[in-house]
């Protein structure tokens, strides 16, 4: 009984001292980790959807999966191109580029990266249930060299080729065959592929946790082949949904930067000593399309004619929308008014796009006399109002200017579930829309919104109707004019004549704050995506 | 006994089919989940590619036949939004709503009971009557307001507890429980509160209905005759007798902890069903939006067939075969 108190007391004795000695050990080296180890968390209001790089292209899911993933083409902090798993490229012919590729890079599993995995990936982008089809627009093959060479094989000249390349990131070939995940997310098949929650990337960091819904965990990747500009050696990414959640928890320090902070908090946290924000304008441009395809509107009071096919009604409009106005109320100062059809950040653009005719209520009543609608009429704004930034609040605002001139709206907001589907097929008279270029190239929005709808996939989103052949015809020269000079050029011309149609209404740029704590440096991103990789925590 | 039974689950059944029904053809007014699932960019061929891989070009009662046929066999199909079944996600935020929906639970009971029980013994006192007001306002406050209250005051002000989440979380097989790290203990008071608002003001009302009534029995007053305690004539007597219809309620109000969650798992961002059935809504993410419902329903209608069937065995009136059908 004694002997056996004895030992027990003793054998404990001896537990507390390894404890002790344990815990030391681990303290020290704790200390000694922490003293560079920094932990950046971060949040929006959604998740990730994915972790496969290839099936969501949206901008959240192309924040993270560049963290992990990387392109042969990126851009640096100015946006400008620069190298990243291609070291330099030629033209070899006008349609083939020649990329020789980073040498010595290895994948977070081990495998080395090579030109396999290049031909694998940009022909995994264009599978079918793969969501970057529309970046691989114009690329035919892609064909091994050697081991560090590819040849990218266009058909026909393709001034657009490095900004689409930056979007398609490379996966391991050999990783990707090991947990049968060839294809990106398939939804024909009733299960989750392996490329959903697992990754693995040349990146600058690895993921470590995935709990969807919930967070994502990143560590540093210590065998990165690039320069670290970032002292971050864990990051976390966390979903808080609701606005006064997400930021109570940026308040307490739980969080250290999000991504969207509701615009009526900005105020408050301005004021707040421990925080601040960051703000630059989106590459996304707000604006205000009518239908003038066509003969009889779908929505509207007139019959048996379109009002939006007269330019004067147009016209009348554009002088009787006030963009600052709407940038000062609706926007609180947070957007860029403008009259182009571009963001100042796309190639092409021209400062001479910017002039936009002063609000005259007197000329725009005239206009509309003179176009035979002195009465007005009514029309029906379709908007959608959990897309963009107080979308359903700047629609409401242009019903109350377009009624000075006797143009009733009715105002038909939805959530973009039921909105996109419904511009989509062109079921609309007069709706409101945004447009990113996540090229950074004009021709993205030209080809898209503004050239006349064809059978070829031009005009592939303009569901007004909008056409001008002189205008398309200028579009045709920038698809193959690889000179920056002549493509700014044809540019202007394209959308000088589009703005003398008044063939849309811009209304703004959209400006994004990212509010953060005093203690982190970050950039911000005009795709307003996030990268870790330009992240510092003082 | 067989034949009400068997009644009971047949009336059970038809409650299910209809939750089904109702269910599934809202989802005919949510949107487009295609037009979500693919980039802007995408053409009219990619997009009817899909709907047709879905199967969402069939005609309703095809979609809802289908839908039934694989319900009965617990596959709902496939997440729009996260691309995975849908089974495997409502089994892994089960346990965080569960833990949720019981910790409210108890935390109802225990300060509910003790706060009836001192409202009807102390009737006139004005402490009592701060409390019966204080419960209407609980009563009246919308769940969300109360979860943001709490987080101005406990997490912003005060920074005791944290703003959102469940903290660290440990693996028992397929169940994750928080109730293991302080982290996680400290996560789940702030929604606990919120949750269990309702079920304390709703108990406290209760017990205080029902002792009252039973203060007034004649075996109260007999046993008051017989020169017991103050303490053994309430606690002993009068509380034991007031809580068979408490437990019930408590019972059935489960289910309702269990759906109202959604509001709660929103504003705390915790990771349960409800949080998954708001996020599918966003995104018209139909399998989710129809598991989860199906799911709410079944839980009801289980609960209420079990109470049912409670009932039968202790109440020996329900056993008397009825004659006819009855004088209405």
């Amino acid at each position: 009984m004694h002997s056996l108190a004895v030992s027990t007391t003793s054998s404990r004795l001896k537990s507390i001292v390894a404890a002790l000695v344990l815990s030391t050990a681990v303290g020290a080296s704790i200390a000694g980790f922490s003293a560079d180890a920094k932990t950046f968390r971060w949040a929006s209001q959604g998740d990730v959807l994915t972790m496969d790089p290839h099936a969501q292209n949206e901008g959240l899911n192309n924040s993270i999966a560049d963290h992990i993933y990387e392109p042969l083409v990126s851009r640096n902090r100015q946006m400008a191109l620069e190298p990243c798993l291609a070291v330099s490229w030629q033209i070899v012919n006008p349609t083939t580029t020649r990329f020789k590729l980073r040498d010595k890079v290895t994948f977070h599993d081990g495998t080395p990266f090579t030109a396999d995995d290049v031909v694998f990936s940009i022909g995994r982008s264009m599978e079918k249930t793969s969501n970057f089809i529309s970046l691989t627009q114009g690329i035919k093959e892609v064909r091994k060299v050697d081991n560090l060479t590819v040849d990218i094989i266009t058909t026909g000249p393709n001034p657009t080729l490095l900004d689409q390349l930056t979007q398609l990131r490379v996966m391991s070939r050999s990783w990707a065959t090991k947990y049968n995940v060839q294809r990106p997310q398939d939804f024909k098949n009733n299960e989750e592929t392996f490329a959903a929650r697992n990754a693995n990337g040349t990146g600058p960091f690895v993921l470590r946790v995935r709990e969807p819904d919930v967070k994502t965990v990143m560590v540093v990747n210590s065998n990165w082949w690039g320069k670290r500009e970032s002292n971050v050696t864990e990051m976390v990414y966390r979903p808080i949904k609701q606005d006064a959640t997400r930021v109570s928890a940026l308040i307490t320090g739980e969080i250290d930067l999000v991504l969207d902070p509701p615009l009526q908090d900005l105020g408050n946290l301005k004021s707040n000593p421990a925080l601040k924000i960051l703000e630059g304008n989106e590459v996304r441009t707000v604006f205000l399309s009518m239908d003038q395809g066509r003969g009889e509107l779908l929505y509207s009071n007139i019959k048996g004619k379109n009002p939006f096919k007269d330019v004067r009604v147009r016209q009348a409009m554009l002088l009787t929308i006030d963009v600052n106005a709407l940038q000062k109320t609706v926007m609180r100062g947070l957007s860029l008014p403008t009259m182009s059809m571009i963001a100042p950040q796309v190639r092409g653009y021209s400062k001479d796009l910017e002039k936009r005719p002063a609000v005259d209520i007197a000329k725009a009543k005239k206009l509309m006399t003179e176009a035979g609608y002195a009465n007005g009429f009514e029309v029906t704004l379709d908007c959608p109002n959990n897309r963009y930034i107080n979308d359903e609040r700047i629609c409401t605002a242009v019903a109350g200017m377009l009624s000075k001139i006797d143009i009733k709206i009715k105002l038909n907001s939805m959530p973009r579930a039921t909105y996109f589907p419904k511009i989509q097929n062109s079921d609309t008279s007069f709706y409101l829309y945004g447009w990113g270029v996540p090229t950074f190239d004009s021709l993205y929005t030209l080809q898209s919104i503004i050239h006349s709808k064809n059978a070829t996939g031009d005009g592939e989103q303009n569901y007004a109707g909008y056409s001008n052949p002189k205008v398309d015809a200028a579009i045709g020269g920038l698809k193959t004019e690889l000179d920056v000079t002549k493509r700014t050029a044809l540019t202007r011309d394209a959308l000088m004549l589009h703005q003398a149609d008044v063939g849309h209404i811009p209304l703004h740029h959209q400006v994004i704050p990212w509010a953060t704590r005093k203690n982190i440096t970050a950039v911000h991103h005009p795709n307003n995506q996030m990268w870790t990789k330009w992240v510092n925590v003082n | 006994m067989l034949a009400f039974i068997i009644r009971r689950l047949l009336q059970s059944v038809l409650v299910m089919l209809t939750v089904g029904f109702i269910a599934f053809s809202l989802f005919n007014f949510v949107g487009d989940p295609v037009s979500l699932m693919l980039p802007p960019e995408a053409t009219q061929a990619d997009r009817d590619d899909v709907r047709k891989s879905l199967g969402l070009d069939q005609p309703f009662y095809v979609q809802f036949g289908t839908f039934l046929g694989n319900a009965v066999q617990g596959n709902f199909g496939i997440s729009l939004r996260l691309g995975r079944p849908v089974s495997q996600l409502l089994a892994e935020r089960l346990p965080a709503t569960l833990e949720l929906a019981m910790t409210a639970a108890v935390f109802g009971l225990l300060v509910g009971i003790p706060m009836g029980v001192y409202t009807a013994l102390k009737r006139d006192k004005w402490t009592s009557k701060v409390l019966l007001t204080g419960s209407l306002v609980g009563v009246s406050l919308p769940n969300f307001l109360i979860g943001i209250f709490l987080i101005l005051i406990f997490a912003v002000w005060l920074g005791w507890l944290p703003s959102f989440g469940r903290g660290e979380t440990t693996a028992i097989g397929f169940w994750t429980t928080g109730f293991l790290t302080t982290e996680g203990l400290k996560a789940i008071i702030l929604p606990a509160i919120t949750l269990g608002f309702y079920p304390i003001t709703l108990i406290m009302r209760l017990v205080r209905a029902e002792m009252l009534e039973v203060l007034r029995t004649d075996y109260i007053k007999f046993a008051r005759a017989r020169g017991l305690t103050n303490n053994a004539v309430h606690f002993g007597h009068a509380l034991k007798n007031t809580l068979v219809p408490v437990i019930t309620i408590t019972g059935l109000q489960l289910g309702a902890i269990i759906a109202f969650a959604i509001i709660t798992e929103t504003v705390f961002q915790w990771p349960g069903m409800g949080l998954l059935f708001i996020q599918a809504v966003q995104f018209a993410d139909i399998p989710v939006m129809a598991a989860y419902l199906c799911l709410i329903g079944f839980i009801f209608v289980v609960v209420n067939l079990v109470v049912d069937l409670l009932y039968f065995a202790v109440d020996p009136r329900l056993r008397v075969e009825r004659s006819g059908s009855g004088g209405h």
